[in-house]
């Protein structure tokens, strides 16, 4: 720390003292490197580092290159800069410069010097004058400008002469340019075909050691690594035609997998294991004979039970991928006793291999083997570990059920054993099987009960306990222990150790054994309403909203008790877990693997619940967890608070039908009707509705309002206020309404971070009676991706719907996404088209810069087509001042100062999208003070296209179109955007269809 | 294809770093810190893959001193272990046998080195010896340009500048 210290006080007196020599710039950037490797932040000297490559002595212009590719990552600015003495140095005829510059852009080119720089690169490679040491350095210095930009080699004028270098005899030329083949084949095979009996002959050659010199052996195997890579590059050809050359390949494969060995010499071991595992891939690749095959099987099986620990977890990691190949699957099932040792491996890499093995091998036949063998596993599995078998577990044993009840066990010993670790999901997934599985609603009440005599149990074997006894208990009720007072008394015994989370589900229970309890037991009746009464002042929401519910609800004894029956059935669908499975695994080998088998092999589970379900009508009800499910009527009279609080519920998108029938005269018997058990699946949505009316004690005023004549309202319904000035207006804020008329009113409200964009709209009934067919469809433009949740079809009578919309912005444009919206009153069809306020500015972020900053980056962009400029004629005419204004609100951030000029105006700002990512755009007005109609804009970034949608934009905003109504009291919004587009709709402002017909 | 590659010392001090990824400085720092965590604590009976991020680093120890190197999860990673040795065994030719100093003090020359053998991170070069001719043709022109400005006809030009 100490000489470190000193060391960078002796950098910042070198940096302090101008006019460094060559020698002591050289000794200080190597310094910086050295401080910059020890892990601090180096800030300083990267432009002292990048100029030494432009010295003209070696030493120096070496340490410039090396220092330079070592500090610097390819987005760095300062690169730039160098690019031309790049250039010159690869051009030149200096050896020893050309090979310090290839290796530099080799290791750090970015695009710019993938454009600049690949003709040359090329002609090098080619060249036949050139040393091998420059060749394959080119080789390389092209693999990584082609990586950064596949389109510098021009496909129809590189294959032959891709093909011509693989004849190459130098073996350091030939590896090298064997990686850009495999680079080249991996993006386009087709093109490359007359490629591959070259590198099936490069092949032979090594395998016969024919013509390899010495230096090239590694221990004794001809150069290992370029083996490795001409079996990787034929792996990406679908198959080998040429039946002499299928042969040969063969010949030579069949030699390394019968002469490899595991010998005692660790470098040898892993030369030649090298070799091998990548003929074994290219083997499976090639799909082989049946007998090649599983001697590919047997060597696997060798090597997961040999010392060697690499070997062990390459033979594991190959096994796995050879599950693909599926008639292999029951030799590989003969080593299902080796693999679960593997297992218990002290090493953690080796133990994932062998879990993800086991869960890929996994099926009908040996679940119950695996699952409880993982189960074994849990206890003692180490932390970073746990969830990841948990979730197998889970998911194998909902795959592979032998019969339901094991699957019930299986997850209940999961939670047990490993609590921590089991996601909710794994648990509201037990749950629904059991819900929809009459069969098995007693053992798993049974089986809960038994969980609850453990002294200490996790919180989610509460939850799940406490969900599936409040459901089932009642099957239950005539074994000892289970009378519902008992249950009740060890329910309530854990409610002092839970979380906030679990105490509504333990009152849902309770409230649930109070309705099952027949007849009706004072005293456990009087314990229940006591804890209802506790928690009705709760601090917790939903605790409160619970207790003081049931509490009413229970009062009102056997005629509401049908609203606490058990659940409905759940829909079926695809499992979350396996979902879950799939985002969280990293493997793509694997994930490939998972989805093969996914296909390949239907859940069991799934079929023995269609049959189930086929019993009854399809419940249609929607269901997000048990959670949400066992909310039940809420008291709150607000029947806009319901309608929002089920368009919340739904974010799985399931449709609801809420049926807007008018309630009769006989309210009571409406609440009950759809309440019997036998009733229509969508019991639980409708009685909130009834349920609300009624506690709210007055049958509201709907009767007659739904009866609305519906000839008094002409054909087309007339916005609300000017749709094109609401539109300018959102442009400019984030929430506003977009759209009204006498029924509906839309609003929305959006938030903008980087190119992701999280937009609600509020569609709002305003009237007396629903709202049907109500259609949302987005039309995104191209540049915009969007996603619109599930507009509900009926909106309810002065209820209001939210619909989140996620847009993702992938590259600058200036084209509007646009809202199809149609919704039928009484008789009326509306339609209205919408332009969303999803526009080029919202993905700004407002930056301010510096002079020094500004400066060199407007310099770096120079001319067209990164930076633009034109001369706006034509203007509205603006106060400096006021159009500052409407800049800062269009997130440009003035930059005063920057301009010595007090007529002109600096901003900048960054743009997001995903093609670009974060990309810094400066902005230059300059005005005319004795013309305010006419101004000069300069606009510059990093990306063309981003330069040219901008400066439109802008010109867009600046540009006034005298037709436009324009208010003086109105901020500073710009009246038309669409000066670019010639069709653009002035005259229809008020008719909206008309205004898309333009927009399109 | 290689992403980085990192030597380390069994006290997590960091003696070479290598990208050829594109890392911003923060990350370059995360990812040390993340690496020596995990590799240095590696018992040396265990096998020398660490599956990381969706990538896989294989490391191996020699004396005190870690090799790290990242690749792509479906490389193959014995090749990458050779890497190491390969790069290793030219060290050792190179200065001698090795120490930690040797790379301590001459950091540069195992740049130098590693340049020689890996770039855009694939292999360029399995010839040692072709290699160990080739630094030693770095290091002769190095020389003849500091003879070059110690000479006396130099040291007049300089004076008289």
């Amino acid at each position: 720390m100490k000489r470190l210290g000193r060391a960078v006080v002796m950098e910042i007196f070198c940096f302090l003292k101008q006019g460094l020599t060559p020698y002591e710039k050289k000794k200080y950037v190597w310094k910086m490197l050295y401080i910059y490797m020890l892990g601090y932040d180096v800030d300083f000297g990267h432009m002292e580092a990048v100029s030494l490559i432009s010295a003209p002595k070696y030493p120096e212009k070496q340490v410039g290159y090396i220092v330079t590719s070592s500090l610097l990552n390819e987005n760095h600015d300062f690169l730039r800069l160098a690019i031309n003495t790049v250039r010159n140095d690869i051009i030149g005829r200096n050896e020893t410069f050309q090979c310090l510059a290839l290796t530099m852009v080799g290791n750090i080119g970015g695009r710019e010097f993938a454009e600049s720089l690949a003709a040359d690169v090329q002609k090098l490679l080619i060249s036949s004058s050139c040393r091998p040491l420059v060749r394959k350095k080119a080789a390389l210095c092209l693999l990584r400008l082609y990586r950064k930009n596949p389109d510098v080699v021009n496909i129809d004028g590189w294959v032959d002469r891709m093909a011509q270098l693989l004849d190459e005899r130098d073996i350091g030329v030939l590896t090298s340019s064997m990686s850009l083949l495999v680079a080249l084949v991996s993006n386009n095979h087709e093109a490359y075909w007359s490629c591959l009996p070259k590198c099936v002959k490069v092949l032979e050659r090594l395998a016969r050691n024919q013509d390899i010199p010495q230096e090239y052996t590694y221990y004794g195997i001809p150069s290992p690594w370029l083996q490795v890579k001409a079996m990787r590059a034929l792996q990406y050809f679908p198959t080998i035609e040429d039946p002499n050359c299928r042969r040969s390949l063969f010949e030579v494969l069949q030699r390394i997998l019968m002469g490899t060995d595991v010998v005692k010499n660790v470098n040898k071991n892993n030369a030649a294991h090298a070799v091998l595992f990548e003929a074994l891939a290219l083997v499976m690749h090639l799909d082989a004979e049946k007998e090649m095959m599983s001697q590919c099987v047997a060597l696997l099986g060798k090597f997961i039970a040999v010392r060697e620990p690499n070997i062990r977890y390459l033979g594991l990691e190959n096994m796995t991928r050879m599950l693909m190949v599926t008639d292999v699957q029951d030799s590989i099932k003969r080593h299902q006793a080796q693999i679960i040792t593997s297992l218990k491996d002290p090493d953690i890499s080796i133990r994932r291999r062998a879990l993800d093995l086991l869960y890929g091998m996994c099926d009908i036949s040996n679940a119950k083997d695996i699952v409880e063998e993982l189960l074994q596993y849990l206890s003692t599995a180490d932390f970073a570990m746990r969830e990841e078998l948990s979730l197998k577990a889970a998911i194998l044993a909902e795959k592979f059920a032998p019969d339901l009840s094991w699957y019930v066990d299986v997850i209940l010993q999961l939670i047990d054993k490993a609590g921590d670790f089991v996601s909710d999901d794994i648990w509201f997934r037990v749950v629904q099987f059991v819900t929809n599985n009459e069969d098995l609603q007693p053992y798993a009440a049974a089986k809960a009960r038994e969980y609850l005599d453990k002294p200490a149990i996790h919180e989610t074997m509460v939850k799940v306990s406490a969900y599936l006894l409040g459901e089932f208990s009642h099957l239950l009720a005539r074994r000892p222990g289970c009378s519902p007072k008992e249950i009740f008394i060890i329910i309530h015994e854990k409610l002092p150790t839970v979380s906030t989370s679990t105490i509504p589900i333990l009152l849902s229970t309770y409230a649930k054994i109070l309705m099952h309890t027949q007849p009706p037991d004072p005293e456990l009746q009087n314990q229940i309403w006591t804890i209802f009464n506790k928690y009705e002042s709760c601090i917790d929401a939903e605790i409160q909203q619970r207790a003081v519910e049931y509490f009413a609800l229970s009062r009102k004894g056997a005629a509401v008790m049908d609203i606490l029956a058990e659940m409905p059935k759940f829909p079926e669908r695809q499992s979350a877990l396996i979902k879950k499975a799939e985002v969280a695994e990293v493997d793509s080998a694997d994930q490939s693997a998972i989805k093969l088998r996914a296909q390949q092999q239907t859940s069991n589970a799934l079929v023995v619940t269609d049959q189930h379900s086929a019993n009854g009508p399809p419940p249609t009800v929607p269901a997000v967890g048990p959670l949400t499910l066992v909310k039940v009527p809420s008291t709150s009279g607000n029947a806009e608070h319901t309608s929002e609080g089920q368009a919340l519920t739904q974010p799985n998108g399931t449709l609801t039908k809420i049926d807007p029938q008018t309630p009769s005269e006989d309210l009571l018997g409406d609440l009950l009707g759809p309440l019997a058990i036998e009733g229509p699946p969508g019991a639980a949505v409708q009685p909130q509705q009834n349920a609300v009316s009624e506690v709210g004690g007055v049958p509201s005023a709907v009767d007659g309002a739904a009866i609305v004549p519906v000839g008094e309202y002409s054909n087309s319904v007339q916005p609300i206020g000017n749709i094109n000035e609401r539109f300018y207006a959102l442009c400019l804020k984030d929430s506003g309404v977009l759209y009204e008329d006498p029924y509906i009113q839309i609003g929305i409200k959006a938030e903008w971070r980087a190119q992701h964009g999280h937009l609600v709209l509020f569609l709002g009934n305003k009237n007396t009676s629903p709202l049907d067919s109500v259609q949302a469809l987005v039309l995104p433009p191209a540049h915009l991706k969007m996603e619109l949740s599930l507009v509900p079809e009926t909106i309810p009578p002065r209820a209001q719907v939210q619909c989140p919309l996620e847009v993702l912005n992938l590259r600058p444009s200036r084209d509007v996404a646009v809202l199809d919206f149609s919704y039928k009153f009484g008789a009326n069809m509306v339609n209205v088209k919408l332009r969303l306020p999803a526009v080029l500015n919202k993905f700004l972020q407002p930056i301010s810069v510096s002079a020094e900053e500004f400066f060199p980056q407007w310099r770096s962009l120079s001319g067209p087509p990164l930076k633009l400029q034109e001369v706006v004629r034509g203007v509205r005419p603006l106060p400096l001042t006021e159009m500052a204004n409407l800049f800062n609100s269009f997130r440009l951030m003035i930059c005063p100062g920057l301009d010595p000029n007090p007529n002109n105006l600096v901003a900048s700002t960054t743009f997001y999208s995903e093609s670009t990512r974060a990309m810094l755009c400066l902005i230059r007005i300059e005005t005319d003070p004795a013309d305010r109609t006419q101004l000069r804009m300069t606009v510059a970034s990093g990306d063309p296209m981003l330069t040219f949608e901008l400066k439109e934009f802008m010109k867009e905003q600046l540009v006034s179109i005298p037709t436009a109504p324009h208010g003086p009291t109105a901020p500073p919004t710009p009246p038309v955007a669409q000066v670019a587009q010639p069709t653009s709709p002035v005259k229809a402002l008020t008719d909206p269809g008309a205004m898309l017909a333009g927009l399109l | 294809m290689i992403h980085f590659v990192l030597l380390i010392s069994r006290q997590g001090k960091v003696r070479l770093t290598k990208w050829y990824s594109p890392y911003s400085q923060k990350e370059r720092s995360k990812v040390i810190r993340e690496l020596s965590g995990i590799v240095i604590n590696r018992g040396p009976k265990l096998c020398n893959f660490v599956e990381w991020k969706g990538l896989k680093v294989v490391y191996r120890r020699y004396a005190g001193l870690y090799f790290c190197m990242c690749i792509d999860e479906d490389d193959n990673e014995l090749e990458g272990l050779d890497i190491i040795h390969h790069y290793v065994e030219i060290l050792d030719r190179y200065f001698g046998s090795v120490c930690e100093l040797d790379l301590i003090f001459n950091f540069h020359k195992a740049y130098y080195i590693l340049d020689e053998i890996v770039i855009a991170g694939e292999l360029q070069e399995s010839s040692k010896r072709t290699v160990i001719r080739l630094m030693s043709a770095h290091d002769s022109l190095v020389e003849m340009a500091k003879e070059q400005a110690s000479s006396i006809s130099n040291m007049i030009a300089q004076v008289t500048k």
